[in-house]
């Protein structure tokens, strides 16, 4: 356990202003949007005494998010009395976006906080739906986080939330199906396929992973490969599914889908797991909070799996991508922003952390991720391997430069019914890229961008 | 006259009746097994250990029991959802039957009209005009637009158009009985079989709803079975993935279970109702 007194001075200190501070902010808050006035030009570089201020306050709050936050909600109010938590979950990826979505269409109804997957952080953000923090003067909290969350926590130069479990790629694989069959951990995407012609080869029923069509992780796998296919500049947006990055994963992976090669059964089903458990899903390229998943998976995975880092394509120096990953954002519909901000640092920058690595998550913030207790912590199902040690490589090798699109989601909904079908057809997977690229491109227009088709 | 039998025809039925049974009998088998089970062993064979009862346990106490909390609320909006479109279906069915007054037929032309959009157009239309009144994730979300229901109300109308002879009612007023009494005391008993029936359709209706409370409601302590059971089903995946599908099989089996009692108690009427008519008097 890590204990922050690093604001903790500061706020006693506080405490006889605060009287004077927090009627203020009442009024600030009762005036809703002029709380957030100073966001966009020049609203740079707040301080955090707003924040520290709300926190004696006290005030309610709600949250929303599908992790299983109810220790990480009760030890805050523990701490905080003054303060009362709504925890809610209110669905799940999609619906979740829906939902806030809705709500803030409809002008009411969203939460205080909400967990925001990266890739849908442009969506909210981009529109400003969701406060900038640096008023709060949370910008000043970046050296404390690996630079590739850091990055993606923004939008445009604002910061729209704090990063938790962020995802960089590493490759989990099942050593005991890889001992068997006399398989070297592959170092390059080209020894990745040889050992899935090798492993099918021996035996039918296993298979070096399993892909259906999945958005999140085509485009991670097209991050790793170098591609940038989407950049977004204000209003202005680049959608190119056929750069030199993209074309370097497709042109593995077509050869491992028109092989056979890959289990068709998608992620996360009942199925996938299965796999997981009796070795007919080898390996899987996936974000690191995947050890944490395969680690809850019980005794039957037990010395099962090991991690090593992603395949590259040059045999050159280790490249990375975030796979999956979520901030926490303050929404501007929020009554108290600067509650809700307070409850923000505590979750991914000070306690609550401890708390989220207790539940198996991997935390954000390097002075957990490089606390020596949470690097040596071993692993029953990958034999006790100090997995740590390496994500904590991992996290610096992530590639620079990605973007998401402004709609992101609605870019994933439809991969099923364009890449997807190259899927199922076994055919090539470029020609399933085009067609999502070219109803991106449509979407876009229709949503009032300006669209360069690439 | 003794029934002819068909080897054909029973063994059509013979195949749906196993199309029906299959997907219960692997519920039943799955609900038996631990997590751990359910995804190490095949679909049609028990598991290591026999779970079913801490399954049961589980189910219930997960979450601080919430899963009871659903089933609350199921009950609630089947209570006020299908009881209260039942209500108005009957009442205004017979009106329609057995009173001519002027808008009669457009009332019909309405209605035919209605019958014909799915619910699930209107969902997202209703989710809009119930956010600008302030509705959305209350129960009355759910409750207010479970009471309209065309189909049961044209059900009824034709109901009471054959099952309640005029002249019984003329009967009862030349007895001096008050139109309200006539309703009650007589109409009542005769439209019982279309009444069940239409409850009938109501309760399965509310309780299978799933896209409306899932567009309306955002607050899992208002959930209804569907809603949260899908919510289960999803959290095995992404960061921090908790896989309990055993709770969610253990939850779906017992979903099914008060539907399958209800489909019991009521059947006999409906079964009646369903032949009335069908002799010759």
């Amino acid at each position: 356990m890590i204990f922050r007194r690093r604001y903790g001075s500061r706020r006693f200190a506080l405490v006889t202003a605060v009287a004077v501070a927090s009627a203020s902010l009442v009024l600030a808050a009762c005036g809703g949007p002029a709380g957030t006035a100073d966001n966009g030009q020049g609203g740079g570089q707040g301080s955090q005494e707003a924040v520290d201020a709300a926190l004696q306050a006290g005030g309610t709050i709600t949250y929303w998010t599908w992790t299983d936050a109810k220790k990480q909600v009760e030890a805050f109010q523990k701490k905080y009395p003054n303060v009362k938590v709504k925890l809610v979950n209110a669905g799940t990826g999609d619906e979740h976006y829906t939902k806030l979505q809705n709500t803030i269409k409809a002008g009411s109804g969203a939460p205080d906080v909400a967990q925001i997957e990266f890739f849908a952080l442009p969506q909210f953000g981009l529109p400003g739906h969701l406060v900038d923090l640096r008023q709060y003067g949370f910008e000043a909290f970046g050296p404390d986080y690996a630079q590739s969350s850091w990055a993606i926590s923004h939008v445009g130069e604002s910061l729209v939330g704090l990063p938790q479990g962020p995802g960089p790629m590493a490759l989990f694989y099942n050593k005991k199906v890889f001992d068997k069959y006399g398989i070297a951990v592959p170092k390059t995407w080209d020894e990745y396929l040889a050992a899935a012609r090798k492993l099918h080869q021996a035996d039918p029923t296993k298979y070096i992973t399993a892909d259906v069509g999945d958005a999140g992780f085509a485009t991670s796998m097209i991050w790793q490969a170098g591609g940038r296919p989407f950049t977004v500049d204000g209003k202005k947006i680049t959608v190119n599914l056929a750069d030199e990055g993209t074309l370097k994963w497709t042109s593995v992976w077509n050869q491992l889908l028109s092989e056979g090669l890959l289990q068709p059964s998608a992620h996360w089903t009942d199925e996938w797991f299965k796999g997981l458990v009796d070795g007919s899903i080898a390996t899987l390229p996936f974000g690191n909070w995947m050890g944490g998943v395969i680690d809850g998976l019980g005794p039957k995975v037990k010395d099962l799996w090991r991690v090593a880092p992603m395949p590259t394509y040059d045999g050159g120096k280790p490249v990375s991508a975030e796979h999956g990953g979520s901030a926490q954002a303050v929404l501007k519909q929020s009554q108290n922003p600067a509650l809700a901000a307070a409850f923000l640092r505590w979750l991914n920058h000070e306690d609550g952390n401890d708390l989220y690595i207790e539940a198996g998550g991997y935390p954000s913030s390097l002075e957990e991720t490089r606390d020596p207790a949470f690097l040596d912590k071993a692993y029953a199902a990958f034999g006790d391997q100090k997995i740590n040690r390496l994500f904590d490589v991992t996290s610096d090798t992530v590639g620079e430069g990605w973007q998401f699109l402004p709609y992101q989601t609605y870019a994933n909904s439809i991969f099923g019914d364009t890449v997807g079908q190259s899927y199922k057809n076994k055919s090539d997977l470029n020609a399933g890229l085009k067609a999502w690229q070219d109803a991106l491109v449509d979407y876009g227009k229709r949503q009032g961008f300006e669209i360069d088709g690439g | 006259m003794k029934p002819r039998k068909s080897p054909l025809l029973t063994g059509v039925m013979a195949i749906f009746l196993i199309y029906t049974l299959v997907p219960l009998v692997w519920l039943l088998i799955s609900a038996t097994k631990t997590q751990d089970d359910l995804v190490s062993t095949a679909g049609w064979e028990l598991g290591d250990t026999f779970a079913l009862f801490s399954n049961v346990r589980e189910t219930l106490t997960y979450r601080d029991g919430i899963f009871l909390r659903w089933v609350g609320n199921t009950l609630l909006y089947v209570v006020l959802g299908a009881g209260g479109a039942t209500a108005l279906a009957t009442a205004a069915g017979y009106g329609l039957a057995k009173y001519r007054f002027r808008g009669r037929r457009a009332v019909f032309a309405l209605l035919l009209g209605s019958i014909a959009v799915p619910g699930t157009a209107l969902a997202v239309p209703t989710f809009l005009m119930f956010s600008s009144m302030g509705l959305t994730n209350t129960i009355w979300a759910i409750v207010v637009p479970s009471l309209v229901s065309p189909f049961g109300l044209y059900l009824i109308w034709i109901y009471a158009t054959e099952a309640v002879p005029q002249e019984l009612l003329e009967a009862a007023r030349i007895d001096g009985a008050g139109e309200i009494r006539i309703f009650t005391t007589v109409a009542l008993r005769l439209l019982a079989p279309g009444i069940v029936t239409v409850l009938l359709f109501g309760v399965v209706g509310v309780w299978n709803n799933y896209f409306l409370p899932l567009i309306m409601l955002s607050e899992p302590d208002l959930y209804p079975l569907t809603v949260g059971l899908s919510q289960w089903s999803k959290q095995a995946a992404g960061v921090g993935a908790d896989p309990i599908y055993n709770l969610v099989i253990t939850g779906s089996l017992l979903t099914i279970v008060p539907l399958i009692i209800v489909f019991f108690l009521l059947q006999r009427y409906w079964q009646s109702g369903l032949t009335a008519g069908g002799v010759k008097q």
